[in-house]
């Protein structure tokens, strides 16, 4: 592919197969949703039942297709089905029967199966989708359907009609800042690799997506990669590099295996390779696998990995734009961040500034988790309140329980109290309470979620994956956990919530990377926002969410226990004793707290306390 | 992380190592070739034994305690055999919040082997993972590359069924 003329030959062909108003003469659409919590709840028979029936469909009027996460995980196997002319409807929860179903009475009969859609739609409402925009719509494993949706036209543009500093100018207006976490201008980032003389340069993708509970970059690469691959490709253009990494986690092996279709695919249309356009502008991309190190989300320690070191980070300065890869100027994006670029380039800065808040421009992607009714991938204009995510997207917490706070940011992020439900998403407002936009995770917590115990549990995460190159990190997040099991096993003094305020504060201030420098942030908001927890923990050797096993006792009210022997046949430890059809006892000393008689008792006569 | 050097004896063959051989001569001269000839080594022999690894550090002209290092570093790199199945649960955020710790438990209360650990048979081991994003299903675990979600402890022993 040479020109512009034969890119858009494709997109003519193509176009009405992916359009989502679909003409009368065209033929029905069906697409499954495949990512990779799509194939765990059991996409893949339901894909082949609908391919074998649309098979017998001879005049080929109806297209049965794969695709990426639809986004509401909660409701997997997703598909959904567009008649030429109708509205299009998304059926859940699907299975082979199901599916078989579906496409006898709705694709073929005319008459949606009403009770196996999707009725409630307030989880897309508030939604817009940017990055998103392809993900659970065009197939991925097709480059042609990403042409036929306006793909690579930015990248002809840019390479034909733009000159590198249009491009940066393009991308410092619109006010896109990077999707990883930090939020440093993603225009910034690359003039001043632009500006850096070298016979060199890199431009790399982090895809290594550690934050537990994040999983956005994964549903971007598996629903649409092509986005990705463009868009580095722009960015090469704009900081005059010739040569890219996407670092991927290794633990993601569809999103690998369709990159590497993706690479293959726009390497045959020459969309990548040499002379693109017919111009003289080269480009190449190649994949690198990470090997599970949380650490390697960090800039300079996934550019040590790549030079296959130990991960682990370098001082700044020298910033990458000046010495990065292979000691050469480096530009790393997030992969979130690259999929916003050729929209951008397409409707211009104007658009994309046009949403979002002053300082936080368009859209964030968040990954939906935790107790909260419809779990997913979330992407909502920059600003929205965090009220409107949980209760209008996520339809509230399920089970009739308290909402009690949500953590951002992963580990190094912090938990939002149920008192600041209102605080619009953007990355000012959520640094000011002590938490961060991060990369997207979005984990809703309930009244049975010990905060304590959830404080423990990220430096659980950060002592085992600090790298260990500098000591306030390796050494100082093992003393706060320690301090944390003390408290959490009963042996806590009061004294212990000034030492982990000081600790904090000395480990966030002298930590070589930002995983040590954000290390305490779960500790530092948990202690700010629930210091009533701590102290119960301490002060009274309570537990008030019930999960701190040492701080538990399980006790049999006599009134209701009948007498039916069950949970002292099943309690490990023979702890309970009682003759049939008389109140049972539990021995506190025997005692393992292991909860099996309370899972077991049909009356309800076992409280935890 | 802390990782455990297994004591079982290395077991190599003639064709496994005319893999890594081929491995290493085609990956060599690649910048940064460490990491994916580790990738591809511990694919041929399913972990990494110190006789390959003394091998990499020849051919690639390191000191064995640098192949080492980056070895240990990575989580993903076993220094021990996988078991036939190899199990692992996610301990991430939102399974943990929704009770992976429990069917954590489960597994290892049936297997009668704590994470990290293989059965004495070969044919299971079990490990906890980090979060393999499939946040949505939580809690989930992966037996190979099934990945099984909305777990309670009670489908814990079901799901072994199928694979004794």
């Amino acid at each position: 592919m040479k020109t512009l003329e034969e890119l858009n030959a494709v997109r003519e062909k193509i176009k009405n197969r992916v359009s989502i108003q679909r003409d009368t003469d065209s033929g029905t659409r069906i697409v499954v949703g495949m990512a990779t919590c799509g194939i765990a709840a059991g996409a893949t028979p339901v894909f082949e039942a609908l391919k074998e029936e649309a098979a017998g469909i001879k005049d080929g009027s109806v297209e049965v297709t794969m695709t990426g996460c639809i986004g509401i995980c909660q409701f997997e196997p997703v598909v959904e089905v567009t008649r030429p002319g109708e509205e299009k409807v998304t059926y859940v929860k699907m299975t082979a029967e199901k599916a078989k179903e579906v496409f006898e009475k709705h694709v073929i009969g005319g008459q949606p199966v009403v009770e196996y859609s999707l009725t409630d739609t307030n989880f897309y409402k508030k939604q817009t989708r940017v990055a998103l925009r392809n993900c659970g719509f065009i197939n991925p494993e097709d480059i042609d359907e990403y042409i036929g949706v306006d793909g690579y036209q930015a990248l002809a543009k840019v390479i034909t009609t733009m000159t590198p500093e249009d491009v940066i100018k393009c991308i410092l207006d619109s006010g896109l800042r990077g999707r990883g976490g930090a939020g440093f201008p993603t225009g910034r980032k690359w003039d001043f690799a632009a500006k850096v003389k070298s016979d060199k340069k890199y431009v790399c993708c982090n895809a290594d997506e550690g934050d537990p509970g994040a999983f956005m970059d994964r549903s971007v690469l598996e629903g649409d990669p092509h986005a990705v691959i463009e868009a580095m490709a722009i960015a090469g253009y704009a900081i005059g590099s010739d040569e890219g990494y996407i670092y991927v986690r290794a633990e993601y092996p569809i999103a690998i295996k369709r990159l590497q279709i993706a690479i293959d695919q726009a390497h045959e249309y020459g969309l990548l390779g040499k002379n693109i356009f017919g111009t003289n502008f080269s480009f190449d991309i190649q994949l690198r696998f990470g090997a599970g190190a949380f650490v390697c989300g960090e800039e300079t320690a996934l550019m040590t990995s790549i030079e296959g070191n130990r991960g682990e980070p370098r001082p700044r300065p020298p910033f990458p734009a000046v010495k990065g890869l292979f000691g050469k100027p480096t530009i790393l994006n997030n992969v979130e961040t690259y999929a916003n670029v050729a929209q951008i380039i397409n409707k211009g800065p104007e658009w994309f500034a046009s949403m979002g808040t002053e300082k936080s421009k368009g859209t964030k992607v968040f990954a939906l988790g935790g107790k909260i009714n419809k779990t997913g991938l979330v992407e909502i204009p920059m600003g929205t309140t965090l009220r409107e995510v949980i209760e209008d997207i996520g339809g509230g917490i399920p089970n009739g329980k308290k909402f009690k706070a949500a953590q951002t940011g992963g580990p190094s992020g912090g938990c939002i109290p149920a008192s600041l439900i209102d605080t619009p998403m953007d990355y000012e407002s959520l640094i000011a309470i002590g938490s961060m936009m991060g990369s997207g995770g979005l984990i809703v917590m309930d009244e049975d979620t010990c905060m304590v115990d959830i404080a423990k549990f990220f430096l659980t995460f950060t002592v085992d994956e600090s790298c260990g190159k500098c000591t306030p990190c390796r050494v100082g997040t093992m003393r706060l956990l320690e301090i944390l099991n003390k408290i959490t096993s009963g042996n806590g003094e009061m004294e212990d919530l000034d030492r982990l305020e000081e600790l904090c504060n000395y480990i966030k201030s002298a930590s070589l990377c930002g995983l040590g420098q954000t290390a305490p942030n779960p500790v530092l908001s948990t202690l700010r926002y629930f210091r009533d927890e701590y102290e119960a923990h301490i002060r009274d050797k309570k537990c008030p969410a019930g999960v701190c096993k040492a701080l538990l006792s399980y006790t049999i009210d006599p009134e209701k226990c009948k007498g039916c022997t069950l949970c002292a046949r099943n309690c490990p430890a023979s702890a309970i004793t009682g003759t049939v059809k008389q109140p049972h006892v539990i021995d506190p000393e025997k005692c393992i707290k292991c909860g099996a008689c309370m899972d077991n008792c049909k009356f309800g006569a076992i409280s935890r306390k | 992380m802390k990782k455990k050097q297994t004591t079982i004896p290395f077991k190599g063959t003639q064709a496994q190592e005319e893999k890594l051989e081929n491995l290493i001569a085609k990956n060599k001269d690649v910048p940064g070739a460490l990491l994916p000839i580790l990738q591809g080594a511990q694919e041929i022999y399913g972990y990494l034994p110190k006789e390959v690894i003394r091998i990499i550090a020849l051919r690639m002209d390191k000191s064995i305690s640098e192949v080492y290092g980056v070895a240990s570093f990575y989580s993903q790199f076993n220094l021990s055999p996988k078991g036939e199945y190899a199990i692992s649960i996610c301990l991430g955020t939102a399974c943990y919040v929704k009770g992976s710790g429990k069917i954590m438990e489960e597994f290892e209360k049936e297997l009668g082997i704590s994470s990290g650990e293989t059965t004495p048979d070969g044919k299971f081991s079990l490990n906890d993972t980090r979060c393999i994003g499939a946040c949505g299903l939580a809690p989930v675990c992966m037996i190979n590359s099934d990945v099984y979600g909305r777990l309670v402890p009670a489908d814990v022993k079901k799901i072994l069924d199928k694979y004794r």
